[in-house]
């Protein structure tokens, strides 16, 4: 299997996340770890898709990068540079500006982020004008050319959220997230709660958006079909950490991390019809009673003794190909 | 933006449409707008100062005369006419009315927002704070804040004073209603989004915080309006109004130290009372309905008790 990394390789990364762990905090204290050492780049033009079950930290990797962590979470190690700049040490004013104008993400549940008492061509129009871009007038035009790309009547951005179609607000979503032209996108199960058509539609609107504009796009998915349709690399999150990544067609085609395999087993395979699906017994780990050893091992058929006492690294199984897990004995995966 | 009028008549219109429909709202709506009529247009109405002593033709007073007697309601022990302090009196208590409750729901949402957004020890302070000032009955606090206040010798009317006091204390309410609606509404994502578009604090609180508790606090601010009247009168009538400037509630305290009622004369005592009455009841009906028409959630369901919405069985009988 050959791997097809296409960027080009002496580029430097738009995305650099590095031993990126965050914390919650319990009102009586107690501590869970949300995340732990998550690392992964991201070249601008590409998609990464972040896969895992609820609860593995998808969405606090998103909102860890973008300093919107609840008031419980806390960014507790790491580092994330964005085209070369630690987003970790900004201010909270400078990163601000960083906020929609370089990085945007369009919200998972379309209807729950557009506030109900503003049409949708002022909450799209509302960034342009937060950050200064462009005057009133400008700004205006600029919606219906966001409209346009999205495809929604230009005459139904003077409507409110309450009347569009479940579709429709995700559109509006993308569009509101596109309005200051950042260069990277966040899309936290941007397809979650919309039938396939829709589904197929709003994920063919971000791929094309993508090609026209070169954004650098995280997709959060649970579906591994939409991550072998759409993504470049891929990250698979078990209990808070990395369990495999790489590009996508390898982690896909030679999954390496018994979680990936159970994964990929339990999606039904179109040109296999009749196979039964497996599915993966137990539950994800609750964060604040992690196993001391993998995090998966609890679920894993293919456990080791070591695996229930030491937590195993990142292993590379190929260039760029990394799977935490004892099974493997490859060299350590290594980030620069 | 050019669509922003034609949608903002839209909304009114779609407003009226529901309010009129609605009877005790638009009951509320007329007393209150008959009360307001009546103080703006005091000087044509009233026919005279109130004053001005009533004298017979033989150039006495005319005390305690019956409705029968003179005017429309009579005179009061020094002969001066009831309908004339009725109608000027309309303004001091409207007046004290609507001043201190915008006061109390100017301060009380702006506390209730801040202490439901920020959370914190603000949050604890400003609780503990409408804790202590709900605990303590109304009417005795405000009858110690005001003696005491007077006793500063501010050289502030008493006037302002009054409003003052009864405006910073009745904001608790207000208070509290906001900063619980405040911590729903920060939770939700179009908050969180605000922030991700690089929001800072004030854009979202005054941008999507507040254009959300906005109907909530308008039908406040009405109840309050009737609570800072009743207010007022109570502490009027108890001597503690500005005596310069008599309210309905001076009134009443004149007729009672002045012996109307032992004297029978009930023109003096009685139009004041239906007067306030007249104008709570008018501030009650109207906020009920209001919050009734701005929070779709409290409504029945809009296709009920619609005959349009109605299928009509065909008239069998009357078909051939």
């Amino acid at each position: 299997m050959s791997v097809d990394w296409s960027h080009d390789e002496t580029a430097r990364p738009l995305l650099s996340v590095r031993g990126l762990g965050t914390d919650f905090v319990g009102l009586d204290g107690s501590v869970a770890h949300a995340l732990e050492d998550v690392s992964f780049d991201l070249y601008p033009g590409q998609t990464l898709g972040l896969v895992g079950e609820s609860g593995c930290g998808k969405t606090t990797t998103l909102l860890s990068l973008m300093r919107l962590l609840p008031a419980a979470g806390r960014i507790v190690s790491g580092q994330v540079l964005f085209d070369g700049t630690d987003l970790l040490a900004l201010s909270e004013r400078e990163m601000r500006r960083y906020r929609w104008k370089e990085m945007a993400i369009v919200f998972q549940g379309a209807m729950n982020a557009l506030n109900p008492v503003y049409t949708v061509r002022h909450q799209i129009g509302e960034a342009i004008l937060l950050h200064g871009l462009m005057d009133r007038a400008a700004a205006d035009r600029r919606v219906d050319a966001l409209l346009d790309l999205v495809g929604i009547a230009r005459s139904r951005g003077d409507q409110y959220p309450h009347q569009y179609s479940g579709g429709m607000r995700q559109r509006a979503m993308i569009a509101m997230a596109l309005a200051c032209q950042p260069r990277l996108l966040f899309a936290d199960e941007p397809t979650t709660a919309l039938d396939v058509m829709i589904q197929a539609q709003v994920l063919e609107l971000l791929k094309g958006i993508q090609r026209e504009l070169g954004l650098a796009v995280v997709l959060v998915t649970h579906d591994l079909g939409v991550v072998a349709e759409v993504c470049d690399s891929v990250v698979i999150m078990y209990g808070g950490k990395v369990a495999e990544q790489g590009p996508a067609d390898a982690v896909y085609n030679d999954p390496q991390h018994p979680y990936t395999q159970r994964l990929l087993q339990a999606f039904p395979d179109l040109n296999a019809p009749g196979e039964t699906l497996a599915s993966i017994p137990g539950y994800p780990p609750r964060l604040n009673a992690l196993p001391p050893g993998c995090r998966f091992e609890p679920r894993c058929d293919r456990r080791l003794p070591v695996c229930a006492t030491t937590a195993p690294r990142l292993m590379a199984a190929s260039t760029k190909h990394y799977a935490a897990c004892h099974l493997y004995a490859g060299p350590e995966a290594r980030f620069e | 933006m050019s669509a922003r009028w034609p949608r903002l008549r839209r909304n009114l219109s779609e407003f009226w449409r529901v309010f009129r429909r609605n009877r005790p709202g638009l009951l509320g709506a007329a007393l209150l707008a008959s009360a307001l009529a009546l103080s703006l247009l005091a000087p044509v109405l009233a026919g005279r100062d109130p004053s001005e002593t009533i004298r017979d033709e033989a150039g006495r007073p005319l005390t305690f005369a019956s409705p029968a007697e003179h005017g429309p309601l009579g005179t009061d022990d020094a002969g001066h006419d009831i309908w004339a302090q009725l109608v000027f009196g309309s303004r001091i208590s409207l007046s004290v009315g609507f001043f201190a409750a915008a006061l109390s729901v100017l301060v009380g949402s702006m506390l209730g927002l801040l202490a439901g957004y920020f959370g914190g020890w603000l949050d604890v302070l400003l609780m503990r704070l409408t804790d202590i000032l709900l605990v303590i009955p109304d009417l005795p606090l405000i009858i110690i804040l005001l003696a005491s206040v007077r006793q500063l010798n501010l050289g502030v009317s008493p006037y302002v004073i009054l409003v003052l006091v009864i405006g910073l204390l009745y904001w608790t309410r207000t208070g509290r209603l906001v900063r619980a609606q405040t911590l729903t509404i920060k939770e939700r994502q179009f908050v969180a989004r605000a922030r991700a578009i690089g929001a800072g604090h004030g854009h979202i609180l005054l941008r999507h915080i507040l254009p959300q508790i906005t109907p909530l606090i308008v039908a406040n601010a009405v109840l309050d309006v009737s609570t800072a009247i009743l207010t007022e009168s109570g502490l009027a009538f108890l001597g503690l109004g500005d005596p310069t400037r008599p309210s309905w509630g001076t009134m009443i305290n004149f007729a009672f130290s002045r012996n109307a009622i032992a004297n029978g004369a009930w023109w003096f005592y009685l139009p004041p009372g239906l007067a306030i009455v007249w104008v709570s009841l008018g501030c009650v009906l109207l906020g009920n309905v209001l919050e009734e028409v701005l929070n779709p959630r409290l409504t029945a369901h809009h296709l009920e008790g619609d005959e349009r919405m109605v299928a009509r069985a065909p008239d069998l009988a009357r078909a051939p």
